[in-house]
């Protein structure tokens, strides 16, 4: 168990009611900057809730909870909004603080139609080119190098854009993450490293991902400073993350940053953490909960009311509903459309292909439709 | 119009892209002020810059990875992986990655890579600097693959990859970078991805190869025909994709085929060209397709001519199809 307070080199702000520690130093971050991040942490953790439930019963098929690490997907806020970011499979809260909406992500859990990525991935893969957020790749790891490229080209182009890259511990034990972490330090590129430390890698605790004392260290070998950050705290994570995108922006190179967080719940929908786990390690991070820290935070600060977070609690609820709905009322994507886009354009094997399929979705009897 | 060798040809095709097109990119292993070990980048780090032409740290899933990255924000990467031996690497930022992200995104990021590689054997290279990997990227969707035998293709072949918008990998014959010579118009020009080249027409036999094994192919239809064989040779230039219409049109014609391939045997590219033949010209051939291919073993060195496809084997598949 990770004892949070006993370590020094954790960067903190607020402690773990929420109230800011003595001596620490409060970024500078607008009410309206505040508000906006409850609200979108918000519905990252109703929007869980319900997906999760909605797998449960058998409605969809996967689905993955980011519970108790809401806090890090926000590292994102103080990017802009030409800069690139290069997601892990758990950063609901950047997507959403982007402007991916609750139908761009219900239509992707399901696959249907109107699924920005046309049923193409598993429940939640997204892809959204319009934010400048990249297709999630399931195999951990392969963004980083890509995230590394994206910010070298944006500095030879001349443009002053930061690329940002998330992950988990377990994927610092990949030969992607030195290759990447090495060319990022080498070619001075403009990228920042998030990895989320959440403790469990599935079933496989850090201890068992490194030998190092702390991820953050990692940084050293590769020429950048690695900075250790509660994960929890929604003023250390934004003030950290802030520092690192203007050092970035600024040409001075990469930044690694450890998020220390905890995986409450399951890796997946898939997953049974009982099996593995004493069940008292996750009741000891939920009081480190960030939403709660953040709700107290903004509580102290006079930003917050019991009635705003219910409505923001309903609103959300009914988005929810509604995209649901009408996700029922969305058809599969066309049959044709399995063979678009591997391509630009379709060459004779596939149109061949293609063909045949039709021929056969054609005279298939009314009786076998699926 | 000038000779050029297939290296100059590639290096030609580079500084021209690089002249017109200012996002173009190089990248790898000691391609910088070097000129890459083949020399295939020679002058490039001169006239465009480090930041054009990159030294990579030593690492090929870095450089895919990395080019995939560059190629989503806006460049146009061509990255060099030294020998195709050594792309495994960065089999899965390829096979994954770079061949899946249109496709997995939903259309919304093409991914305009163009790896360049030598490969094939026949220069005592044993194991690692020898093998001829197309199949496992052939059967790659997503992916293109291209595979030039002389340096007029080369040429023409590498500014059209350069000009596309879909991953490729161009695979380079080595053991032929400099043997193989002609004449190599300056300039820009094109050739169609995706079209067959009949290097010599014929009446009795089809022979088909690419890379490496043209020459191969080419010197065994001379023998034949000084056995009064007349032997139609076909360099397929693109395998993925390949030319199924060139393929039939001359199959249909002579009735019989033979593949030469330098890769190993047992699900070969070969093995795909045969099924998509036979598939569709049944009724037209004459004998069972052949082939004359690299066998299932790992690429030898001291034997390394004994696994090779040469001339009169190809000259033998020849004759029993004839005689079939």
């Amino acid at each position: 168990m990770v004892a949070v307070q006993a370590q020094d080199d954790l960067r903190r702000v607020l402690d773990d009611e929420g109230r800011v520690l003595p001596g620490a130093r409060v970024p500078d971050v607008s009410d309206e900057t505040l508000r906006k991040i409850f609200d979108t942490m918000s519905l990252v953790r109703i929007m869980d809730d319900r997906m999760m439930r909605l797998q449960r019963q058998g409605r969809l098929g996967f689905y993955m909870k980011a519970i108790g690490e809401e806090a890090s997907h926000f590292a994102v806020a103080p990017l802009r909004d030409g800069d690139w970011i290069y997601p892990s499979y758990r950063e609901q809260g950047a997507w959403f603080w982007r402007g991916y909406t609750v139908k761009h992500f219900i239509n992707q859990l399901f696959g249907n139609v109107e699924d920005p990525v046309k049923g193409r991935q598993m429940p939640v893969h997204h892809s959204a080119n319009w934010l400048n957020m990249v297709s999630i790749s399931s195999p951990v790891g392969t963004q980083i190098p890509q995230a590394v490229g994206s910010a070298y080209a944006a500095k030879v182009m001349g443009k002053d854009d930061v690329a940002m890259v998330f992950f988990g511990e377990g994927t610092s034990s990949t030969g992607e993450f030195h290759v990447g972490m090495n060319f990022a330090g080498v070619w001075k590129a403009p990228c920042v490293f998030i990895c989320r430390n959440n403790g469990w890698a599935i079933s496989v605790p850090r201890e068992k991902q490194t030998a190092a004392k702390t991820f953050a260290s990692k940084a050293v070998g590769y020429g950048m400073p690695g900075i250790r950050v509660d994960g929890n705290d929604i003023l250390a994570m934004l003030q950290v993350s802030g520092e690192a995108i203007d050092r970035a922006r600024a040409g001075d190179g990469p930044t690694l940053i450890e998020a220390l967080t905890y995986r409450v719940q399951g890796h997946s929908s898939s997953d049974d953490p009982s099996v593995y786990r004493d069940p008292k390690e996750p009741e000891l991070w939920e009081k480190r909960d960030p939403l709660n820290r953040m709700r107290n935070y903004m509580r102290h600060r006079g930003l917050w009311d019991e009635a705003w977070e219910r409505d923001i609690t309903e609103k959300y609820n009914q988005e929810i509903t509604d995209a649901l709905a009408a996700s029922d009322r969305l058809a599969a994507p066309a049959i044709e459309t399995m063979f678009e886009d591997v391509y630009e354009d379709m060459p004779w094997h596939l149109r061949e292909q293609k063909e045949w399929l039709m021929q056969q979705a054609r005279t298939r009897s009314p009786h076998s439709h699926g | 119009m000038p000779v050029m060798n297939i290296i100059q040809a590639v290096n030609d095709a580079l500084r021209l892209q690089m002249r017109a097109e200012p996002k173009t990119v190089v990248l790898g292993e000691d391609v910088g002020k070097f000129g890459g070990v083949f020399r295939a980048t020679s002058g490039l780090h001169e006239e465009f810059g480090a930041e054009r032409v990159i030294d990579t740290p030593l690492a090929e899933a870095g450089i895919i990875g990395t080019a995939i990255g560059m190629a989503l924000y806006g460049l146009r990467p061509v990255p060099e992986i030294q020998f195709g031996d050594f792309i495994f690497p960065a089999f899965d930022q390829i096979v994954n990655e770079l061949a899946k992200f249109r496709y997995r995104s939903g259309g919304q990021y093409p991914c305009p890579v163009v790896i360049r590689t030598p490969v094939g054997g026949g220069i005592r290279g044993g194991h690692y600097h020898s093998q001829s990997p197309e199949a496992l990227f052939i059967h790659t969707p997503g992916l293109k693959v291209v595979a030039p035998s002389n340096p007029y293709d080369a040429k023409g072949l590498l500014l059209a990859c350069l000009r596309q918008n879909d991953p490729v990998l161009f695979m380079e014959p080595k053991r032929i970078y400099r043997a193989s010579k002609n004449d190599v118009p300056e300039g820009e020009y094109t050739l169609e991805i995706g079209k067959l080249n009949v290097t010599r027409p014929g009446t009795q036999v089809t022979l088909i190869a690419w890379s490496g094994m043209v020459s191969i192919a080419e010197e065994a239809a001379q023998k034949a025909e000084q056995a009064g064989i007349s032997v139609e040779v076909l360099d397929l230039r693109s395998l993925m994709p390949f030319d199924i219409d060139g393929l039939l049109t001359s199959v249909k014609k002579t009735g019989r085929a033979v593949i030469v391939q330098e890769a190993p045997r047992t699900c070969g590219f070969a093995s795909e060209l045969i099924a998509s033949i036979q598939e569709r010209a049944m009724e037209h051939l004459e004998a069972p397709i052949m082939r004359v291919c690299g066998f299932d073993t790992p690429f030898p060195y001291t034997l390394e001519h004994e696994y090779m496809p040469n001339a009169d084997r190809v000259l033998g598949a020849i004759r029993q199809t004839l005689e079939w």
